[in-house]
């Protein structure tokens, strides 16, 4: 009677694990309407380190372009440093920014130059300010934004989305026109990456809407890309500190194993296979 | 059980060990005073390595502590201050953040070795009692330690586990007095992400406390072994100290890079993106899924239609494994002779392994796309169903009808037998 049941569980594992194969490629041959596109980061895989060149232009955009609506709340412009700029440009560049100061003599509100040590500012005063002036949708704060758009996954590597792509993604699908048949409401425009298609955002790049410091041509693929890699330095700024560290604590813990390896071979030489006992 | 007694040689280690006997305590559980069985294999690493999991959330909890602001307008900004401005604190974060997934992993082995070795049985059920004891107060601490971001998942995931609570509504007003105990007030707020915070903090000290209970309880009878046969001779057992130290610290450093691949490289493959936004109690996740350590029972959960019917399912899920040394009426205890109930044993894994597949998709996913589409909820629900048929049909039926293959009279007599073999 137990090998009827063991039978019977393995011819029905046998034919679940045929139907779920079959599933599995069935899907991957469906033909999906809209992929997202991935790109080669420089700062991706366990050896990859930031593009500094890139992540200074994306400072560009987003001081130029996305500043005017979406805040970076959790960054200070200390932060910079790990851009490549000296000491000297990180506090140029907080001076740009002016920060309230108290009130003077007369009750008037009084202003201060940024410092090094200042984060940076919203340019909203409230979330109601915020969607009041965009259609009532809220843009969000840039800090966070490289790790809470990602979506990994350990099991079915290939089909983890990284932030990078989807920012790229939002920032190049727009269509002028939704497609035929759907009905955009009042203020939305279409995208293809976004989840429903429908954004609040209008297009916000186009070519040669930056003036690169460093010369490259603001294609609107290169400022998307170059803020994409900006915002994921600003969500995970320990990135290179982090791989590097792993790098020594691996190298250091594998020799340590194979050491201890030997260690227990040589210490389970006399009882192992019973030597003791004969 | 012989033991070597500890006899320490210089006076002055004499003198205090007179006065208070902890060194040779300490000796006698992890030195050479505690004999083991001589044939333990690599699962019998992970209960070391669960204690090494349990020292290291407990140091990078009490440091993160140092940093952290438990209040619903701070912690979120606190932890990201831990993240970006406190020395190594993203070294800190990572590690207990993904040191809790690992604790898991290696508990989840630990408990399923003792299943397919039959530790369970007789003379250790206390001693399996307190590792479920164990387990139990390790999913409210990881559970509450994911509250305390206060991300998107860590609000909404505590919104779904303490409406649970609720279903006990056994007279008018029960349900909700029970919900406004765990809130601290109303509704979700400062007061739950305190009262979590606190009791976060307690529980891993009640946990070592129930761990010290567990270990004494393994040395009255010993560990199990791989033949689960009684060790009684003084050729089955061999000091604890060298040869399980060696074996363990061996093991102890292959464990700690794999631990290091996902710190350092996978840091945040375990969690959810949706953590990385601050909690917002006017939007809601279009999905809300728990850490992947409570994803089987989510399914279990999720399958049954009626809520409380539903609650009770799934605690029961778990508290059934109390029951396991009862249901098992076999007298040999590893599954080493016992090939059906290994066969059951493997097929219980898988299927709770698709249980925990099934518990990162909607209920109306499909997940077979043959014959009109068969969805997650249809499919969770017969997984649910084998799942309690495993402990209550499968393991009292097998165990108590399968010929069981001869089963050595010794552990040595087996090492003999194995170098005559070669």
């Amino acid at each position: 009677m137990l090998k009827t049941l063991k039978n019977i569980s393995l011819t029905a594992l046998m034919v679940s694990a045929i139907v779920v194969g079959g599933t599995a490629a069935a899907q991957a041959s469906e033909a999906s309407a809209y992929v997202l596109k991935k790109h080669d980061w420089p700062h991706a895989g366990p050896f990859g380190q930031f593009d500094k060149a890139a992540l200074q232009r994306g400072l560009q955009v987003y001081k130029e372009v996305c500043s005017a609506c979406h805040s970076l709340n959790m960054v200070a412009f200390r932060e910079l440093g790990d851009l490549g700029y000296s000491k000297a440009e990180v506090k140029s560049f907080a001076s740009d920014y002016e920060f309230p100061d108290g009130v003077d003599e007369n009750g008037e509100d009084k202003f201060r130059k940024g410092l090094a040590q200042d984060y940076f500012p919203s340019p909203f005063a409230s979330e109601a300010d915020a969607r009041d002036a965009n259609n009532g949708a809220l843009p969000p704060d840039f800090s966070l934004l490289g790790k809470s758009r990602e979506h990994l996954s350990l099991f079915t590597p290939w089909n983890s989305v990284y932030s990078e792509d989807y920012i790229v993604g939002i920032l190049t699908t727009f269509h002028e026109e939704a497609p035929h048949g759907v009905t955009l409401a009042d203020g939305m425009h279409f995208n293809e990456t976004f989840p429903g298609n429908q954004i609040a955002m209008a297009p916000p790049l186009s070519d040669e809407m930056v003036e690169f410091a460093d010369g490259t041509v603001a294609t609107k693929e290169q400022m998307a890309q170059d803020v994409a890699t900006f915002i994921y330095w600003a969500a995970e700024p320990k990135m290179e500190a982090r791989k590097r560290m792993g790098f020594k604590v691996i190298i250091f813990m594998t020799l340590l194993t194979i050491m201890l390896y030997f260690v227990n071979k040589s210490v389970w030489k006399k009882v192992k296979k019973g030597n003791d006992l004969v | 059980m012989e033991s070597h007694k500890y006899e320490p040689t210089n006076r002055a280690v004499k003198w205090f060990e007179d006065q208070l006997p902890i060194l040779g305590l300490i000796h006698g559980t992890l030195g050479a005073g505690y004999k083991a069985p001589r044939n333990l294999n690599y699962w019998w690493n992970f209960g070391s390595l669960a204690g090494f999991m349990l020292v290291v959330q407990i140091i990078t909890g009490i440091v993160l502590v140092m940093h952290y602001t438990p209040h619903v307008d701070m912690a979120f900004r606190s932890v990201e201050h831990i993240m970006r401005d406190v020395n190594y604190g993203w070294l800190i974060r990572y590690v207990h953040s993904n040191g809790a997934s690992m604790f898991f992993v290696v508990v989840y082995i630990h408990i399923l070795r003792g299943m397919y070795f039959g530790s369970y049985k007789s003379p250790r059920e206390v001693l399996w009692f307190l590792g479920l004891v164990i387990y139990l107060l390790m999913m409210a601490t990881g559970f509450m330690g994911y509250v305390l971001p206060w991300g998107q998942m860590s609000f909404w995931g505590a919104t779904v586990i303490t409406n649970l609570f609720g279903a006990f509504n056994f007279y008018d007003g029960m349900g909700d007095g029970i919900l406004h105990l765990l809130w601290g007030g109303y509704s979700i707020d400062n007061p739950t992400l305190q009262r979590f915070f606190s009791l976060h903090y307690l529980l891993p000290f009640v946990i070592v406390g129930v761990v010290i209970l567990h270990i004494w309880a393994l040395h009255l009878p010993g560990s199990n072994n791989p033949l689960g046969i009684d060790a009684k001779g003084p050729g089955d057992k061999i000091p604890f100290h060298p040869y399980y130290t060696a074996k363990d610290a061996f093991g102890l450093s292959f464990f700690i890079v794999i631990f290091a691949i996902f710190v350092f490289y996978l840091p945040n493959i375990m969690g959810h993106p949706d953590n990385y936004m601050e909690a917002n109690r006017l939007v809601t996740p279009s999905h809300i899924v728990p850490e992947w350590y409570y994803l089987p029972f989510y399914t279990i959960l999720k399958a049954v239609p009626d809520k409380l019917f539903g609650v009770i399912t799934m605690f029961s899920s778990i508290l059934i494994f109390f029951l396991l040394p009862w249901l098992d009426g076999s007298k040999v205890r590893s599954a080493k002779f016992r090939p059906t109930t290994a066969f059951f044993f493997w097929l219980f894994l898988l299927n709770a392994i698709f249980l925990g597949y099934l518990g990162t998709k909607l209920p109306s996913a499909i997940i077979i796309h043959a014959g009109g589409g068969i969805d997650a909820l249809t499919l969770g629900r017969i997984s649910s169903v084998f799942y309690f048929s495993y402990f209550i049909v499968i393991v009292p039926l097998v165990s108590r009808m399968e010929t069981t293959k001869p089963v050595p009279i010794s552990i040595a007599q087996s090492v003999l037998d194995s170098r005559k073999g070669e």
